[in-house]
Formats: structure tokens, C-alpha cells, sequence
């Protein structure tokens, strides 16, 4: 149980963090899209640490593989390979989203959105 | 092999590959609201006739692609499943139908064959979370639904529309993220996916900090895409933008599927393996409902559109059916999947009614609702007739709702009674907001002298969907026996071995 062993998940966690904040905080769209890439990559990050296992190859087989020859998991690789589509699905949407939305108010800032829906 | 035994995956199937052949035939005609409502029937029959089949002999396993089941994804197909499956494509055949005119009139023609495309997708994935048995098929799904929801709410006639769909997309983003890390420390500490096979691997590392944390998340995942309270804003506002046919279909169905995920997720992992730390978990939710349903309640009391009203109002009802999940009781399980069933006949009816006024009248604030009464008495006596079964008058589905709720409830002791006078008050609350409608409905003049003259009667098929989901809350108010049935069936399997 070494601090610098779990190096991974300490990135993880400042990822999701840092995600998170710009998400809840930022009022600009563009960059709360920003801080939901960052925030979804946080997750990828902690899938694919979790597949690693300790003196494992890459889980090809070649040939017959040799007694005790130890192979990384491949099932949360592919599980986040499905996310980072599904991500990238999202950001696109989103930012899609904040052109039309540029495109009616003018603007990507929320102040001024609320401003422009409260005149009218 | 039979058709009949494909039906559950059928089910999911078929709107999937309906759905890239509406976006190709890009036609501007009926033609693409025909195949949308033709494939939403044909998935309402398939779920009726997999319904009869659970009721008839038990839970029905499908293994995708003949994989045994730890290897392949499973679909499971119990009680509560077979029921999700009946709202979901119920909802979406009523709303198709009922609520075609008003998509004429909101959404240009140019955009509808695309739409109608993202209809089903959506469809699709909320069919899928209903009958998978895998954790992270039901993340895929969720986010299928979801992507395709978010297009539709910002087809929606103002530009508002786009702002609600964006506070939708990065909620319900954060949702499915959240479900997705409760999800991998689950699969951390088991190695499997199925949650069948998980309830069984989870015996062994119950008391570990990675499956309460994996709880803690999940549970706020969904919690984010059901719209428990607080993090209720972006519903109201969505169901208000969004074009009035989307509303009828997502309020009936959408965040009830989020809530199916943590009633499973609740009574087949976390309460079966965890015992105290889960029932800590769930006592944690019970003062979110109550807030739900008391600022729901009190919310729509003052609001002044008909869609937003009826928004909070959800937010209110499904904190009923979020109570009902956390009391951890088999009595609790039960009120909260006949709610389910209950709340989808309720909201469905009202929102048709209110589709029907927007549509006549070009708008859905309150005040300038007044004299609809008169001008379209059956619409208007079709949305009372629903609005009573909202509030929970006896022989109304909603009665049987509150009854069942509130016996779960008193079990608990003294909280209970606590709890069964706040839920009174919500009750009243409900009274007021939809006393509000009937009071400017039928008691007021037109404001400042607006001719009423071109208002007519809603359309006939609209007409004819309302009547039947008033018909069908007054039938499950007096014979209850389907959903009580299914729920009990669902509960018994949830309880039937611990107890």
C-alpha cells in the first residue's frame, strides 16, 4: 500500500475533481463541455488501471501460451472503449448544442443567455 | 425455435433497426409518423404478450447469441421488466398517436422523419435498460436514450428548447458517469458484469469500502438521471421545452427507467449483500423524497405554465416512488413498482390533455388558458377526471398508489406516522395546483375579451387516447389486480429467500 503504487488513481481522482468543478462552476458552455471531457476522462483512466495486472502482457494469444505466462484484463479495455464512443458521441452533441445556441442569443455565456431570456 | 421465444430480444431490436431506415427515408409526408407508430404498436403487443407469459410461468432468461450467461449478456425478464416494457411502449404508442398534430404544429416538417428516428433510439434504450441483465449494457443503453432524448427536447419550437437540452446533456452525463464508476469498482471486486452472477460474487467481499463506495455512486448516478431531489432542476425545464409529444413520452417513462435501475440495483446487490451499510444508504434517501415531494408539490403550486406544473409535479411523484424504494421493506418494493405502473397512467393522461390545449390555444401558460372549459369540455373534463387521480381520490389508479404507499410507510413506526402526514400534505398541495387549472378552466372570463371563437375540440385521436388513459386510471382504481399482481410477483422474488 504505497502512495506512489496507486500513482493512477491519484489522477483519477484529480481528473473527476477537476471535471466536476468546471462543470458546476463555468459559465461558458464551451468550456463546461471541456470539464465533462475531463470529467469522462477521469473514468477511462480508472478502467484501464484496473485491467493491469502485475507482470501481464498484452491479452494476445500467440501460439500456446507458456504455464504461468500472465495476460492484462481485456474486458474493461473494451467496456471503455464503448465509453470513450459514448463520449465522444456526447461531446459532440454538446458542443453541436452550443452552436445553435450561439446561433439564437448571440452568446455561449450563460449570464447572458439569462439576461437575454429574462428581457424577452 | 419460435418467434414467440425471440420476443425479448426482439423487443429491443426492432425499433433499433426501424430506427436508421426512418433517418434514411428522410420523407415529408405521414409516412415516417406511420412507421414510428406502426413499430411502437408492434413493440407494445410484444410486450403485452411477454407480460401474460411472466405472469404465467415466472422470470424468462435469454441468453443473447446462445453465450451462457457469465460470458454472453443476459436478458432477464421478471415481473417488474415485463411491466417497464408495457410503459415504455405504451407511453410511446400514445404519444405518437395523440400526439401527432401537436408535432405538426411545433416541429417542421423537414425534421420530423429524423426525429421520429430519434423517437425510437430512444425508445430503444429504454426498452434495453428494462431487459438487460448486464450492468454495463445498461450504462449503453441509458446513454442511447439518453443522446437521443437530448436531440428531441431541443427540437422544441422555442429557443429556450436549447439551453433545457444542454442542462439536460451535461446532467445527464454526469448521471451516467457517476453509474459508470459505481459500476467498474463493482466489476473491481467481483470480475463480472451480470447481476445475477455479481449478487452472488458479492457475498464474498461485502464488507469492503470498494462495493459501499460502488453503491454510494451508482445510487447518485441514477439518482442524477431520475431527477430525485435536489437534482431535480433540469426536468421541469426540459418537459417544458420540449416538443408537447416528447413530454407525453418522456413523462410516463423516462426517469422511471433510471429509478428501475436503482430499485434492482438496491434489492438485488446492495440490500441482499451490504444489510446495514445499504439500509444506512437508503435511510440517507428518505429525507431527499420528502423534500421532493413537499417542494415539489409546493413548487407547482405557484407555477404558472401547465408543462412546468406538471414537470414538478413528477418530481413529487417519483419521490413517492423513491420512498417507497428505500424503506427496504418487501410492503415499500411493492407500492413503489405499483406506482410505477400508476404514475405512467396519471402523467400520460394529463400530459395528452395539456397537449391538446397547447395545440388549440398556442400556448401553455395558465392564465391564458381561461374559458378552455367551455371551448373543449371533454379535453378539459378528461384532464380533471386525471388530475383526480393525481391527488389520489379513492377509485382512481392514484388512490391505490397512496394506499399501498402509506400502509409501506406505517410499518416503519413512528417515523411512519411522520411520514404519512407529510405525504397528506404533499396530497393537499396537489389538491390546490390542480384545483388552480379547473378554477381558470371553467370559472374564468378570457382575458381581456380574446375571442375563443377559433378554439375547437381537440382532435379526434387525441380525444380518443385521453378517454382511454381516463378510462384505464378509473379501471386500475377499481380492479387493481394486474399491477398488484406483478408487483407482488417482483416483490416475492426481491424478499422470497431472505425471508
Amino acid at each position: 500500500m504505497n502512495l506512489l503504487g496507486l500513482y493512477n488513481y491519484w489522477i483519477f481522482i484529480l481528473l473527476l475533481v477537476v471535471g466536476l468543478y468546471a462543470v458546476l462552476v463555468k459559465g461558458n458552455y464551451v468550456k463546461r463541455m471541456i470539464g465533462l471531457g475531463i470529467f469522462q476522462s477521469a473514468v477511462f483512466l480508472l478502467y484501464i488501471t484496473m485491467d493491469k495486472v502485475e507482470g501481464g502482457t498484452g491479452p494476445i494469444m500467440q501460439g500456446v501460451p507458456e504455464p504461468g505466462q500472465l495476460y492484462a484484463n481485456p474486458i474493461p479495455q473494451v467496456l471503455i472503449l464503448t465509453a470513450i464512443v459514448v463520449g465522444i458521441a456526447v461531446t459532440a452533441l454538446g458542443l453541436a448544442l452550443a452552436i445553435r445556441i450561439r446561433e439564437e442569443y448571440g452568446s455561449i455565456e450563460e449570464s447572458d443567455i439569462r439576461r437575454l431570456d429574462h428581457e424577452s | 425455435m419460435t418467434l414467440t421465444e425471440q420476443f425479448p430480444v426482439l423487443v429491443v431490436v426492432l425499433p433499433l433497426f426501424v430506427a436508421p431506415l426512418l433517418a434514411l427515408l428522410a420523407s415529408r409526408g405521414n409516412l415516417p409518423w406511420l412507421v414510428a407508430t406502426a413499430t411502437s404498436a408492434l413493440t407494445f403487443a410484444m410486450a403485452i404478450a411477454l407480460t401474460a407469459q411472466v405472469m404465467q410461468t415466472g422470470v424468462i432468461d435469454y441468453d443473447l447469441g446462445n453465450w451462457p450467461v457469465p460470458f454472453g449478456i443476459g436478458l432477464t425478464i421478471g415481473p417488474l421488466s415485463a411491466m417497464m416494457l408495457m410503459i415504455i411502449s405504451g407511453a410511446s404508442t400514445v404519444a405518437l398517436v395523440a400526439g401527432r398534430e401537436s408535432m405538426n404544429a411545433e416541429v417542421g416538417t423537414a425534421h420530423q422523419a429524423l426525429l421520429y428516428s430519434c423517437w425510437l433510439l430512444a425508445m430503444t434504450g429504454l426498452l434495453g435498460i428494462a431487459v438487460t441483465g448486464d450492468a454495463f449494457n445498461i450504462f449503453v443503453f441509458m446513454e442511447i436514450s439518453s443522446l437521443a432524448s437530448y436531440v428531441m427536447v431541443a427540437n422544441g419550437p422555442k429557443r429556450q428548447a436549447l439551453t433545457a437540452s444542454f442542462k439536460y446533456l451535461v446532467t445527464g452525463t454526469l448521471g451516467a458517469t457517476f453509474y459508470l464508476i459505481g459500476v467498474g469498482y463493482l466489476y473491481m471486486m467481483t470480475g463480472t458484469l451480470n447481476i445475477a452472477d455479481m449478487a452472488v460474487r458479492l457475498a464474498d467481499v461485502s464488507d469492503t469500502l470498494p462495493v459501499m463506495i460502488a453503491g454510494g455512486f451508482v445510487i447518485l448516478g441514477v439518482a442524477l438521471k431520475a431527477a430525485l431531489f435536489p437534482m431535480h432542476a433540469w426536468m421541469p425545464n426540459a418537459y417544458q421545452q420540449a416538443p408537447t409529444p416528447v413530454a407525453i413520452f418522456f413523462a410516463a417513462c423516462a426517469t422511471k427507467v433510471a429509478l428501475f435501475v436503482m430499485l434492482r440495483f438496491q434489492y438485488e446487490l446492495l440490500l441482499p449483500n451490504l444489510g446495514p451499510q445499504a439500509a444506512f444508504l437508503s435511510s440517507w434517501l428518505i429525507p431527499l423524497c420528502v423534500g421532493g415531494f413537499l417542494v415539489g408539490s409546493a413548487v407547482a403550486m405557484f407555477e404558472r405554465d401547465l408543462k412546468r406544473m406538471l414537470g414538478y409535479s413528477s418530481v413529487a411523484q417519483l419521490a413517492y416512488i423513491v420512498l417507497g424504494i428505500s424503506l427496504a421493506s418487501s410492503s415499500g418494493v411493492t407500492s413503489a413498482i405499483i406506482h410505477f405502473f400508476n404514475h405512467a397512467l396519471i402523467k400520460s393522461a394529463l400530459f395528452v390533455a395539456v397537449a391538446g390545449m397547447v395545440l388549440r390555444f398556442g400556448s401553455s401558460n395558465i392564465e391564458q388558458l381561461a374559458g378552455v372549459g367551455k371551448r373543449m369540455p371533454l379535453t378539459t373534463l378528461g384532464f380533471v377526471m386525471a388530475g383526480l387521480s393525481l391527488i389520489g381520490v379513492p377509485l382512481t389508479a392514484g388512490f391505490i398508489s397512496k394506499w399501498y404507499l402509506i400502509q409501506a410507510v406505517l410499518e416503519q413506526g413512528p417515523m411512519g406516522i411522520l411520514l404519512t402526514i407529510l405525504i397528506l400534505v404533499s396530497s393537499l398541495m396537489a389538491v390546490v395546483y390542480i384545483w388552480k387549472v379547473v378554477e381558470v378552466a371553467y370559472f374564468k372570463e378570457p382575458v381581456d375579451g380574446q375571442p375563443l371563437v377559433g378554439v375547437r375540440e381537440a382532435p379526434m385521436p387525441l380525444l380518443v387516447i385521453l378517454w382511454v388513459l381516463v378510462f384505464a386510471n378509473i379501471w386500475f382504481g377499481i380492479d387493481p389486480s394486474i399491477p398488484i399482481a406483478l408487483a407482488e410477483q417482483e416483490a416475492a422474488g426481491f424478499f422470497g429467500g431472505a425471508r
